[in-house]
């Protein structure tokens, strides 16, 4: 493409028919806390 | 629902619903703006007269049809039809804990969330007996998940070490006949470590967190020991020792920032110089009123530190440096599904937090209000109704999350700082929202950045 540049392949409507399997990290949104934020967590399927 | 902005030299295309990530040239960023689905074959005609006043048409009618292109591929303009996920997780099991080991501590940081360390209750240390029925709890309420996260926090939890220790050893000795793992982590001030405490935590951690603010000066003015002094001098090194000895294993040192160090891009990178590469620098959260606190009038200068700190990282990636910065990680191909992306942290339902006196909140935030407390450990009580509640709240049950870009990424945020500081779970935190959101822009930036340096 001349005019836009895709940065990445996933798509998260593909992900959402295979998951919601829950195996994934609990993701902490605290301030206090550095558990995992939701964006950079790896899915364990 | 598109997101655009430019930064870094780059002009950012966000798809919402698919995490399309797009960099777009001149003529596709203004395009944007005249342009929405249904998309007919041509270009229609109050886009061209606009954009002709600009551009050739030709460049108008590829790039419309490059928008159209990524449309029909279901990467531009997506819908959101992701609601009817929403129930997925409702009375999921409890997989999660984290265990305050201690509600004592001996620094009095001036910004502890915690009324420093005894969440306003009273100092206590939780007994080996409790922490024993905190795992049997979690045994049985996790069902079939198999992994089970325990973070020892506080407080500070080198305080009761030496129950920490039998509580690994317990929960380690019911693994094969549950079939479970046990990841443990462990919150740590730094002050008590020492060459056993080190080695116990790198063999069974399976992350660590080091609480530090950065600079010495920024550390010592806010980490406070009881007599006022500051402890840096002591944690330092001891948080140096303790990574060096640990290998792969993940770690953290972590920090906050406030009001006084608004130029904390220089923390994360006296942190980094000291020869720490997994680097969480975060803002403070608290009642306007503090003399420390962030509100709307230090957010210009905020974003532009954002800014500042991803500038300084692309440079030292050019030379050849490399850390982790925790806000500015992102996943873009292989992060969590979509399902997971509606509801985040989990608390209350698949995650609680236990007190020393056994007492259950929906996470550690939640300890000491009344009106969350889920059970108690010791009595064999547990309140569904509220883990109901929890497992019901998500992106679409918050008013400002679902007409949000940055919904995906969040997941509605901290539902405590929604309560505390909100009046409900369902209202989102705005001042978190709009750093969460400026932190997302510079961390995509990043990606960006990236992409195109190894095409290079």
């Amino acid at each position: 493409m001349k005019h836009i540049k895709t940065i990445n392949k996933a798509n998260l409507k593909e992900t959402a028919a295979k998951g919601g399997c829950g195996k994934c990290q609990a993701s902490c949104q605290s301030a206090c806390k550095t558990s995992c934020t939701v964006a950079n967590q790896k899915c364990e399927r | 629902m598109i997101h655009k902005y430019k930064l870094g030299g780059f002009n950012i295309v966000l798809d919402v619903n698919s995490g399309g990530v797009h960099i777009v040239d001149e003529i596709t960023y203004n395009m944007l703006d005249n342009v929405e689905p249904p998309f007919a074959e041509k270009c229609p005609e109050k886009a061209m007269q606009k954009l002709s006043q600009f551009y050739s048409v030709e460049d108008i009618e590829s790039c419309y049809n490059e928008i159209v292109e990524l449309y029909n591929d279901g990467i531009l303009f997506s819908e959101d039809d992701y609601e009817k996920y929403a129930n997925y997780s409702v009375a999921s099991p409890v997989k999660a804990m984290c265990l305050n080991i201690a509600h004592d501590c001996n620094l009095r940081c001036k910004y502890c969330f915690a009324s420093t360390g005894d969440f306003g209750k009273g100092r206590k240390l939780m007994t080996f007996e409790t922490g024993k029925k905190a795992i049997d709890f979690m045994l049985e309420k996790s069902l079939d998940r198999k992994n089970l996260e325990l973070d020892f926090f506080g407080g500070e939890p080198l305080m009761n070490f030496d129950v920490v220790k039998q509580i690994v050893e317990y929960a380690r000795s019911k693994e094969a006949e549950y079939d479970k793992k046990f990841r443990f982590t462990i919150t740590t001030n730094g002050l008590l470590l020492d060459d056993d405490k080190m080695e116990f935590i790198n063999k069974e951690m399976s992350n660590v967190v080091l609480s530090i603010d950065g600079r010495k000066s920024v550390n010592d003015y806010m980490r406070i020991r009881v007599d006022g002094s500051g402890c840096y001098d002591k944690i330092m090194p001891a948080f140096k020792k303790l990574v060096s000895l640990r290998g792969d294993k993940e770690y953290y040192v972590r920090g906050t920032f406030t009001k006084h160090n608004l130029d904390f891009a220089d923390d994360v990178f006296d942190l980094y110089n000291n020869g720490f590469d997994q680097i969480s620098v975060e803002p403070v959260v608290c009642e306007a009123t503090e003399d420390y606190a962030i509100t709307e009038k230090e957010l210009p200068a905020i974003f532009k530190e954002y800014e500042n700190l991803a500038e300084r990282i692309l440079e030292n990636e050019r030379k050849g440096g490399k850390f982790n910065f925790f806000h500015f990680m992102l996943d873009l191909d292989q992060g969590p599904c979509a399902i997971k992306r509606l509801r985040g942290c989990g608390c209350g339902n698949d995650y609680v937090a236990v007190t020393p006196d056994g007492d259950i909140y929906p996470c550690h935030q939640f300890v000491g209000i009344e009106e969350f407390k889920m059970g108690n450990i010791d009595e064999g009580t547990f309140n569904t109704e509220i883990k109901s509640y929890f497992s019901k709240t998500h992106v679409y049950t918050k008013p400002e999350c679902k007409k949000c870009w940055a919904k995906f990424y969040c997941s509605g945020g901290c539902n405590a700082n929604n309560f505390q500081y909100a009046g409900d779970v369902h209202n989102v935190h705005k001042l978190s929202c709009q750093l969460m959101k400026k932190r997302l822009e510079c961390a995509i930036m990043l990606k960006a950045f990236r992409a195109g340096a190894i095409e290079e």
